[in-house]
């Protein structure tokens, strides 16, 4: 019994020394464990006579009990010991973290898929299209022959290769010579948005790049009307600039519409009043639309007493600046991760 | 176009605010473009007559001009100009009133000033003070019946409406075609001016002159009319005024009556000095080889047969529909005039005046498309005015070639198509008031037609749709009521390389790359730098006939140059890592056909790690930061592909991974050159790699195939195997994972160097042996173990170095 008495004592003394898990392992392993101590005693009382045994195995029992209690008890004032600490050494969260690389989307792209985007919704599929085109899908196939002042509006880049003598392939200078294609490739219904590249022979300035990103639609079917245009088109525009946003329609002219219309939204800065960023007009200009011209209807071999249909386009840069009041354009195509970072 | 409300007024009554008739014509497709006050700024200017001139005391040039306010006060002010007369109507500004500067052209306040030691209390104004124009040396001379003390601002003040004009309305380049898009939007009526002139009794023009039209394509119709004892000087107050609204300067009374004329109906004129006429006649045909014509911008051009000219007897005298010639030009001296008012050919007329690079108020006129019926009106008007205005007495009758009359524009509209285009049900008055109010007329047919003829300024109308188009904007595009589209959704269709294109975006971005956008168009030496000799010489760049600038001549076959440019930019800025990617077209050309446009995704990865605080450190980013990126990227994209190692163009051998989707390169991942990178100005390790979409899309796994998770242990075994260094980890790693009762190989440590044979490496891997039915027991693992270092023995010559668990 002495024993035990010693046991216990050194025991406890050994387990009030634990400190952290480790220590509580290697203790609990020591006494308790399969090899522990205690253990060790109980396997002795087989060689003791039945009285001391009945004694000895009463009192290593108990001291079991108390060991184990003691463990749990030593055990719960560690761990609290051990989270306290970690609360008193607390850290400044408002460091900053370990940090990858980030990566965004160039903000046309961010554009152009919210665009892409809005129309999906409407049932428009995507579309795309050849950069380098034909003259003829281009311009003739769109009523903008040779000699039309309708060029004036769309220098273009020519490549040097000549057809018949002629000059004859060129970079697009929009995206609508695929409705011509896509409208040649398929029958009536047709509801398509035609994003990409495209070229005009321009001197770069703060709203002019000879490189512009536009996003194009055709809607072709029984029955579609101007009402459906403008339908379409607002929701289009307000998807972009804000549900409660006005949209405005005006007549315009584009040579492969008719009627033509322009598309402008109220100015966010002056509601309208007119102010600098609107040019005194209180309206934004961000794309033109209008009626598909009858005579393109027939040249793609669709029955044009039957279909009607409408087009609208618009420039993607022009979206983006006027979504993040972006003040010049020469910004995009800088590539200057100050800038590209921002969105 | 500038059009001065005051004059628009003769025209049509103006019963809208300028700011509101702006916006109803804006809607209507007539873009007001600005809004210009004349005047607003002329506070205490006013209109002042000369009293009195004399000499200044202390300088020769400048002068002391007394004027009468019609007050009690008649200032004297010192003035420079040589023009200043006793007797003149003139613009007088006293101090405290704004002028804008001569010199600096800003607006300052007038301050009272000594000139040469004589006080000056105020200024004699010229056009640019007044902000007319850049007129800084004469005063502005105003019409004699100007009243002596009124503001300025309302004798001379004016609101002007900037137009933009698109190309099918030469009508909105007149003050006519205008006046009625006002009387359409504000349902008032037009008053057309006044062509009813005296004519000489005796003579008649076709005594005096005839015309010959030798090319009839070119030329619709020809009017001449003669008016003799013409007094040429400078034109009336009143009509300079009204030429200085529209922008144009006054030159003489028979140029700004042609001028005026042009301005309010549309139609170009010239006048000839007759006398000068070889043989008094006028011929319109082509040029021949070699003819000359000196214009009258006092440019000697050479002609070409494509030129339409209008000649006499003997040689050119102008460029039809394009410039006069200088040679018959009207002079002080001249005192019998020609006048031209033809139809050119708009095709003929652009393509002359693209090629001489001579733009005219009349080429910008004729292009778009004129009525011959315009002509004859416009020459009436003109004739009245010479007559009138130019002292000049008319020849009787006008000399009109006109071979083949063009028939007046009618088309039919039915009331289903207005419905079928506008989705609106127009009424029969609705029509017809409409287009009646825009000078068309309209005959209604019942039970669903409009028989509608187009006025002869209204050149854009040609068909139904057009006449739709009228009847939308007058009643107001804002009245057509939104529906959404119904019917049919066409079936969705996904083309996968584009697909693919933007799911590789999406990868990279979420990879750490950021994504540019650069232009496609480069130089053939830069090409040469990134694409080997025998890809440029298949596929030639194409090539630009006309490049803005020889930095962007060719199409670019390749996006690397590109990304590299765009690499080195950044890089002078940042400090720290910098991975950028682009997904966009090369173009591939092929012999008499477009391009093929193929979709490349580049990136390119250089700079420094960033440390703890991303701060730069001195590590730079190697290749297994780029190839772990790229890994990523293809991970994301769910494409399965096999680096092998390789060799491309620029890139450093021995540092350069080809990309394989099953045997189809797709693909390559490398070190850019230190020559290719000094090329772009870049310094140290460069990394780039370059995927072409298409070749990419064997290796996509369209759908990803769940594989079953063990519910049973794994024992996790390290091993170390000695083999050749030129035996790539991939295939070791490969045959480990492959091997009976393997769940996962993970290398861990490579280590070559003593005490290692040279030409040893050694890889350690862990080694996860796992079944899907059992606990496997220890028996099971090395028996796996055993025969895996054999096989490894066996197929790569790999030597075991002993467990190092």
């Amino acid at each position: 019994m002495a024993d035990l008495e010693a046991l216990r004592s050194r025991a406890l003394d050994e387990l009030a020394a634990a400190c952290d898990d480790a220590g509580l392992a290697a203790w609990r392993s020591a006494y308790l464990g399969r090899q522990g101590a205690v253990i060790q005693v109980l396997r002795r009382l087989g060689e003791l006579p039945a009285e001391e045994r009945r004694v000895l195995g009463a009192g290593a029992n108990a001291l079991r009990d108390a060991l184990e209690a003691a463990f749990k008890e030593r055990k719960t004032e560690v761990e609290r010991a051990a989270a306290a600490a970690l609360e008193a050494g607390g850290i400044d969260v408002t460091l900053p973290g370990r940090r990858g690389l980030v990566g965004r989307l160039h903000p046309i792209t961010q554009t152009e898929r919210d665009m892409l985007a809005a129309l999906g919704a409407m049932g428009f599929q995507v579309a795309e299209g050849p950069e380098v085109e034909w003259e003829y899908y281009n311009f003739d196939a769109l009523r903008i022959p040779e000699h039309h002042p309708a060029r004036d509006t769309m220098d273009t880049f020519w490549f040097d290769y000549r057809r018949d003598g002629r000059r004859s392939m060129l970079l697009r200078t929009h995206t609508s010579p695929n409705q011509i294609r896509f409208m040649e490739a398929h029958q009536p219904p047709v509801r398509v948005a035609v994003p990409g590249r495209a070229y005009r022979y321009e001197a770069t300035d703060a709203t002019h790049e000879w490189m512009l990103h536009q996003v194009e639609i055709l809607a072709v079917d029984e029955g579609i009307s101007m009402r459906n245009l403008k339908a379409t088109l607002t929701q289009f525009a307000q998807a972009l600039f804000g549900r409660d946003r006005p949209v405005r329609f005006r007549c315009d002219f584009f040579p492969f519409v008719e009627p033509g219309a322009e598309i402008a939204i109220q100015c966010g800065l002056c509601g309208g009043a007119g102010c600098r960023s609107c040019g005194n007009e209180g309206w934004l200009e961000i794309g033109g639309a209008g009626m598909v011209h009858r005579e393109i209807i027939e040249n793609v071999g669709y029955d044009a007493d039957r279909y009607t249909g409408f087009a609208a386009g618009f420039g993607v840069a022009r979206v983006a600046m006027l979504r993040h009041g972006i003040d010049d354009i020469r910004h995009f195509f800088s590539n200057d991760l100050r800038f590209l970072r921002q969105f | 176009m500038l059009v001065s409300l005051k004059w628009l007024s003769e025209y049509v009554p103006l019963t809208l605010p300028p700011r509101e008739l702006a916006e109803r014509l804006t809607l209507a497709g007539v873009k007001v473009e600005r809004i210009i006050s004349r005047g607003d700024e002329w506070e205490g200017i006013s209109v002042a007559r000369v009293l009195q001139v004399a000499p200044h005391p202390n300088a020769d040039r400048l002068r002391l001009v007394t004027v009468d306010l019609a007050g009690p006060a008649q200032p004297t002010v010192v003035c420079g100009a040589p023009n200043v007369a006793v007797g003149q109507k003139v613009a007088f500004a006293p101090t405290g009133a704004r002028i804008r500067d001569g010199h600096t052209g800003e607006w300052t306040v007038l301050k009272a000033a000594q000139i040469r030691g004589v006080d000056s209390a105020g200024m004699v104004l010229s056009e640019m003070e007044l902000g007319l124009s850049e007129n800084h040396q004469e005063i502005l001379e105003l019409a004699e019946d100007a009243p002596v003390g009124q503001p300025l601002r309302d004798y001379l003040g004016d609101t002007l409406f900037e137009l933009e004009v698109t190309p099918n309305r030469p009508d909105h380049l007149s003050m006519l075609g205008v006046a009625w898009e006002v009387a359409a939007q504000t349902r008032v009526k037009v008053q057309e001016p006044d062509r009813i002139y005296a004519e000489a009794a005796t003579t008649s023009a076709a005594q005096r002159t005839s015309v010959t039209i030798e090319d009839k394509d070119l030329c619709a119709r020809y009017l001449a009319g003669i008016v003799e004892r013409v007094k040429m000087g400078p034109s009336p107050q009143w009509l300079q005024e009204r030429l200085r609204a529209a922008g144009m300067r006054p030159i003489n009374n028979v140029v700004d009556i042609t001028n005026y004329v042009m301005l309010e109906t549309g139609q170009p004129l010239h006048a000839f000095d007759f006398r000068k006429l070889g043989g008094g006649r006028i011929v319109v045909r082509r040029a021949r080889a070699g003819e000359r014509v000196r214009t009258l911008d006092d440019v000697d051009r050479e002609l070409t047969p494509e030129t339409l000219v209008i000649a006499d007897a003997n040689k050119p005298v102008a460029i039809a529909g394009v410039m006069g010639g200088a040679e018959a030009e009207v002079s002080p001296a001249t005192t019998i005039i020609l006048l031209e008012s033809a139809n050119f050919d708009p095709i003929s007329v652009r393509a002359t005046s693209a090629a001489l690079g001579l733009r005219t108020e009349a080429s910008a006129r004729f292009e778009k498309g004129l009525h011959p019926e315009l002509a004859a009106a416009a020459a009436r008007r003109a004739m009245k005015l010479l007559v009138e205005i130019a002292g000049g007495r008319a020849a009787k009758g006008l000399v009109d070639a006109y071979p083949k009359k063009r028939p007046d524009t009618r088309v039919v509209v039915t009331r289903r198509r207005i419905e079928q285009v506008l989705g609106v049900d127009l009424s029969t008055t609705q029509v017809r008031s409409a287009l009646s109010d825009l000078g068309f007329g309209c005959r209604w047919v019942p039970p669903d037609r409009f028989v509608v003829r187009a006025p002869y300024w209204r050149t854009d109308v040609n068909m139904a749709d057009d006449v739709v188009e009228e009847l939308a904007r007058v009643t107001g595009y804002d009245r057509i009521e939104p529906a959404p589209l119904a019917g049919a959704v066409p079936a969705p269709s996904v083309d996968p390389v584009e697909d693919l294109r933007d799911r590789l975006r999406d990868a990279a971005v979420a990879a750490g790359l950021q994504e540019v956008i650069t232009y496609p168009l480069t130089t053939p030496e830069v090409l040469q730098a990134v694409a080997p000799p025998e890809a440029l010489e298949a596929h030639p760049p194409l090539r630009l006939e006309n490049p803005m600038s020889s930095e962007q001549s060719v199409m670019r076959t390749s996006l690397r140059a590109s990304l590299l440019q765009t690499l080195a930019a950044n890089l002078r800025r940042e400090r720290g890592p910098v991975a950028l990617f682009e997904a966009a077209r090369v173009y591939l050309s092929r012999p008499e056909d477009l391009p093929e446009e193929r979709e490349v995704v580049v990136g390119v990865v250089g700079g420094v790690r960033a440390g703890r605080w991303g701060e730069p450190t001195d590590e730079r980013l190697d290749f297994f930061d780029a190839k772990g990126l790229l890994e990523e990227v293809l991970l994301r994209a769910g494409a399965d592909v096999e680096f092998r190692a390789g060799e491309d163009y620029g890139l450093l051998r021995g540092r350069t991974a080809l990309l394989f989707a099953g045997e189809e390169q797709a693909g390559v991942l490398g070190q850019v050159h230190p020559r290719v990178a000094a090329r772009f100005d870049l310094d140290g390790a460069v990394l780039l790699f370059e995927v072409d979409v298409a070749c990419l899309l064997p290796a996509l796994r369209p759908v990803a195939a769940h594989r079953p998770l063990s519910r049973f242990p794994a024992v996790t075994q390290d091993i170390a195997l000695l083999v050749d260094e030129t035996v790539p980890a991939a295939r070791v790693t490969q045959a480990i994972a492959s091997s009976a009762l393997v769940a996962e190989a993970r290398l861990f440590d490579v280590y070559e160097g003593p005490p290692l044979p040279a030409g040893k490496r050694s890889l350690a891997y862990a080694v996860h042996f796992q079944s899907l039915e059992r606990t496997l027991t220890d028996a099971e693992v090395a028996d796996a173990r055993r025969r895996l270092v054999r096989r490894l023995e066996h197929e790569l010559g790999a030597e075991l170095r002993g467990s190092l668990a």
